[in-house]
């Protein structure tokens, strides 16, 4: 027990020798940081400039350069968790199911008579019939647009459901249908999410999906949460659609498959509209801000080949004819055709200002969401405020330290300060564990840290304790120790695999500041039985190699 | 001789029992008051568990609460207002700071940009240098969901300890360890709700690592009845407790000092975002020490415990075993 082979010796050195390489960066913090992101830039860009090769050897590239991420409550920044209304995506999957059903009815006209859409709820298509007593025919003719859900658990459904009382049919997604469509919702606005934050590129931005309908963001570094909102809380679904007329009245009767809209930048306007858009922003292939004819911010775009052709088609039929240009609801203008619009180009103006455009012109590229988000919880963190909260954190673990090491090493000499080297390494192999795995710090997690030193002396205190029992009983100092760490083991472990259980089911069931603080403090267990057990002991032994001493006082 | 520092003799023999009906009387006392003290007074819960804004302003000139609140009623469509300043002793001269609670209003998920708008520049008006610190806002659905998932974490962890001691000792120490932590839990809940502290998502993290605390205390002093018990078969259950927690106090003064070192330091330097947090471990750490001197075994020997420990663990047989070197 006493000797410990020098594979081991070698071994637990090692590791505390790793420990510190890589807790290392941490000491540099701004340098690595700067490093790293010069690297990634430049990477990305393909090209190094002056200031970024600098940067790059501010830190030398054959040591290690992982960070401990700050978390939000310490770099400052924005959080924010929003919500997907899923449901809107059943809406506009029924209205563009409407003219194809309209048309494989209408081919049958002679049996099923005239169909026309009437007012239902707004994810079910209400199709009345005029031949009521038809209605098994139209069923069947309906059921032909069907196809199956292609999904893991919706298999043999179909993604459409039908039901028919009276004269009217009614069609509805099927719930296979709807699972499927709602993840699908979810990837798409977490993809487009992301996009829209990384056009604004900043660094290590958190976005995920959290539960069934719910995503995640987290953006160190930026202003507040009200700017990221703004970002990122934006539809930009973009429409040209056929305009039918103009007036003043929001309550004006627009007539099945149309709508009124608000014009954004004449007051009091509106816009009769057909609902179905001629061309959407998801046939955009580039937009960017730009100026138009006045000297005005306007935005130019370009469409995809298919978008071209049809938006060169609408435009030579109905030459004379205004069409609106509609981005989340509101017409931001309608102009009158003039001419065929054959290059697949155009330009958006209206009232904005140039950070407008730019805004615009980034939300275009990225794409439009697929449905709306709303925020149920936003949090802006000031940088000032987490600088301070790291100042002080840093002064408390020193002062949290020394003092404990004073005690320590009053209460137990040469072995005190075993004790405290072991404590203050486990701090090391913590920060350096984090750093490896790109863990983040927060506040909590600091706590944690200054958690994890009073208890890490608690380990070494069990075996002291029993040494101290041994030496009692008028053993020989070096079968003292021996039987000290063994008989302190089982009380370790048990005492260590309970706190841990409680870190287990904090970092699985909590969130924020819950889970920053159970990283740590779990962390700081499994390294402070390490420091304990071996790195303790190691000290111990080549001490007592050296002195061989004959008594022991602890 | 070189000097040691002990706080506790080498050798107690300290009797727990002695008073046991009011040591285990007063913690009965004590439980059954902090119930009566969340059901009356109930919690100060944070926006976490509730809902609604907070912002915290920093100024650099001294303010009155009043004109924040004057300035804030004028607004409409906002919940009701609750202004405390914040004190700390490592602020300056030139530094105040306010908290400041919006709370969620009827059928709103969080408060919009426009809202919060509204309110900087409103206290923008009455004290020119504010600026603001940190504003979150969490809207009540997610509010009542973190309730929830707070308190299955704290079900979770209490029911993995009970598990693992019943696993690694017998069904008496499972349950008197549980007991000890709902002691725990419920003490520190009961002082937040007298104190009134703010009770949100870091103070479940501080629960946790208290019943974490403390489990692994009265662990430690379970593990050496285990040993005691085998060891002297015939002793009375009392006398062997009493034994293995006089053997064990050291050890037990020792970590909660040392932890109370630690926490104390966050608690007086660690600024004033996280004293609160730091608050509720100190005090599981004095109430934890605590309970698995006076509630774990006492409920350990209320319940009995088998005597006969005829097959014990290889590892852990008694000293005479063990060679000499």
């Amino acid at each position: 027990m006493l000797d410990i082979p020098l594979w081991k010796r070698v071994l637990i050195l090692g590791v505390v020798a790793i420990g510190l390489i890589w807790a290392m960066p941490n000491l540099f913090y701004s340098r690595v940081e700067a490093h790293n992101d010069a690297l990634a830039a430049s990477e990305q860009a393909g090209f190094v400039t002056d200031e970024q090769q600098a940067a790059i050897d501010g830190w030398p590239s054959w040591l290690p350069s992982g960070l401990v991420n700050l978390g939000l409550d310490l770099r400052g920044g924005a959080h924010l968790l929003a919500e997907v209304r899923v449901e809107d995506v059943y809406k506009s999957r029924m209205d563009s199911l409407w003219p194809e059903l309209r048309r494989s009815l209408a081919e049958e006209r002679d049996v099923i008579g005239a169909v026309r859409r009437v007012e239902g709820p707004a994810d079910e298509l209400h199709v009345q019939i005029e031949n009521g007593d038809q209605m098994a025919r139209a069923v069947e003719i309906a059921r032909g647009l069907a196809s199956p859900v292609v999904s893991l658990t919706g298999t043999g459904q179909n993604d459409l459901e039908f039901s028919a009382s009276g004269n009217t049919l009614t069609v509805r997604l099927s719930d296979a249908e709807k699972t499927a469509t709602d993840d699908r919702t979810i990837q798409q606005s977490l993809e487009i999410v992301r996009r829209r934050v990384d056009e604004v590129g900043t660094r290590e931005p958190t976005i995920q999906r959290q539960g069934a309908d719910r995503i995640l963001i987290q953006v160190p570094g930026i202003g507040s949460a009200a700017e990221l909102k703004e970002l990122i809380g934006t539809t930009a679904k973009l429409t040209f659609n056929p305009v039918i007329g103009r007036g003043t009245d929001a309550e004006a009767r627009a007539g099945i498959g149309n709508v009124v809209l608000p014009s954004q930048d004449e007051n009091g306007v509106f816009y009769t509209v057909e609902e179905a858009p001629v061309v959407t922003g998801e046939e955009l292939t580039d937009a960017s801000p730009s100026f138009d004819q006045n000297g005005q911010p306007a935005v130019d775009f370009r469409f995809n080949p298919s978008g071209a052709r049809k938006f060169g088609a609408y435009t030579a039929a109905n030459i004379g004819q205004p069409f609106a240009i509609v981005l989340d609801n509101e017409v931001i203008s309608a102009p009158v055709i003039r001419d065929a619009i054959t290059t697949g180009s155009g330009q958006i103006s209206g009232a904005m200002d140039v950070e407008g455009s730019t805004r615009l012109a980034v939300l275009l590229r990225a794409g439009a969401l697929p449905a709306e988000l709303t925020f149920l919880e936003e949090r802006t963190i000031g940088p000032e405020l987490g600088q301070d909260s790291i100042d002080a954190g840093k002064i408390a673990s020193i002062v949290a330290i020394i003092g404990v090491v004073a005690y320590v090493v009053a209460s137990y000499g040469i072995f005190g300060v075993f004790a405290s080297v072991a404590v203050i390494t486990n701090v090391i192999l913590v920060l350096a564990f984090m750093s490896a795995i790109g863990a983040t710090l927060t506040l909590p997690g600091i706590a944690g840290i200054v958690l994890t030193v009073g208890t890490a002396v608690d380990a070494n205190v069990i075996i002291y304790e029993r040494i101290r029992e041994e030496l009692r009983r008028g053993k020989r100092v070096a079968s003292s120790i021996d039987t000290g760490f063994r008989e302190a083991m089982s009380a370790i472990i048990d005492a260590n695999v309970t706190t841990f259980i409680a870190g287990l089911v904090m970092f699985f069931l909590g969130s924020g500041p819950v889970k920053g603080f159970a990283v740590t403090l779990t962390i700081g267990l499994a390294t402070s039985v390490f420091t304990a057990i071996y790195f303790t002991r190691m000290m111990i032994v080549i001490w007592l190699d050296r002195r061989r001493p004959k008594e022991l006082v602890l | 001789m070189a000097f040691r520092l002990k706080l506790v003799p080498d050798q107690t023999s300290f009797n727990f029992f002695r008073w046991q009906k009011y040591t285990f009387g007063l913690s009965a006392v004590l439980m059954a008051l902090s119930v009566i003290l969340l059901l009356t007074m109930g919690l100060n819960f944070g926006i976490d568990f509730r809902g609604g804004t907070t912002i915290r302003t920093e100024s650099t000139t001294a303010f009155e609460i009043g004109d924040y609140r004057d300035a804030l009623t004028a607004i409409p469509d906002l919940g009701d207002i609750s202004i405390t300043e914040v004190f700390d002793p490592t602020f300056g001269e030139d530094r105040h700071v306010a908290q400041v609670r919006i709370g969620a209003t009827e059928g709103m998920e969080a408060m919009t940009p426009e809202q919060i708008g509204q309110v900087e520049t409103a206290l923008k008006e009455v004290d020119p240098n504010v600026t603001f610190a940190a504003v979150e806002s969490v809207g009540p659905k997610v509010s009542g969901e973190l309730i929830k998932t707070a308190i299955y974490a704290v079900l979770a962890a209490s029911l993995g300890i009970l598990l693992y001691i019943w696993m690694r000792f017998e069904w008496q120490f499972a349950v008197g360890g549980v007991v000890a932590i709902v002691h725990d839990v419920l003490l520190t809940m009961g002082i937040f709700s007298a104190l009134q502290l703010r009770f949100d998502l870091s103070t479940i993290a501080a629960l946790l690592t208290i019943l974490g605390y403390s489990i692994n205390d009265t662990v430690v002093v379970f593990d050496r009845l285990r040993e005691n018990l085998i060891r002297f078969k015939n002793m009375p259950l009392v006398e062997v407790m009493n034994l293995s927690v006089n053997e064990t106090l050291s050890r037990t003064v020792m970590t909660a000092v040392t932890t109370a070192i630690a926490l104390f330091a966050l608690f007086a330097l660690g600024g004033d975002v996280i004293r609160g947090f730091v608050f509720a471990m100190l005090w599981g750490v004095f109430v934890g020490t605590y309970s698995s001197i006076y509630v774990a075994k006492n409920i350990v020997l209320w319940l009995g415990v088998k005597r006969d420990w005829s097959k014990p663990d290889p590892d852990k047989l008694p000293e005479q075993f063990t060679e000499s070197p």
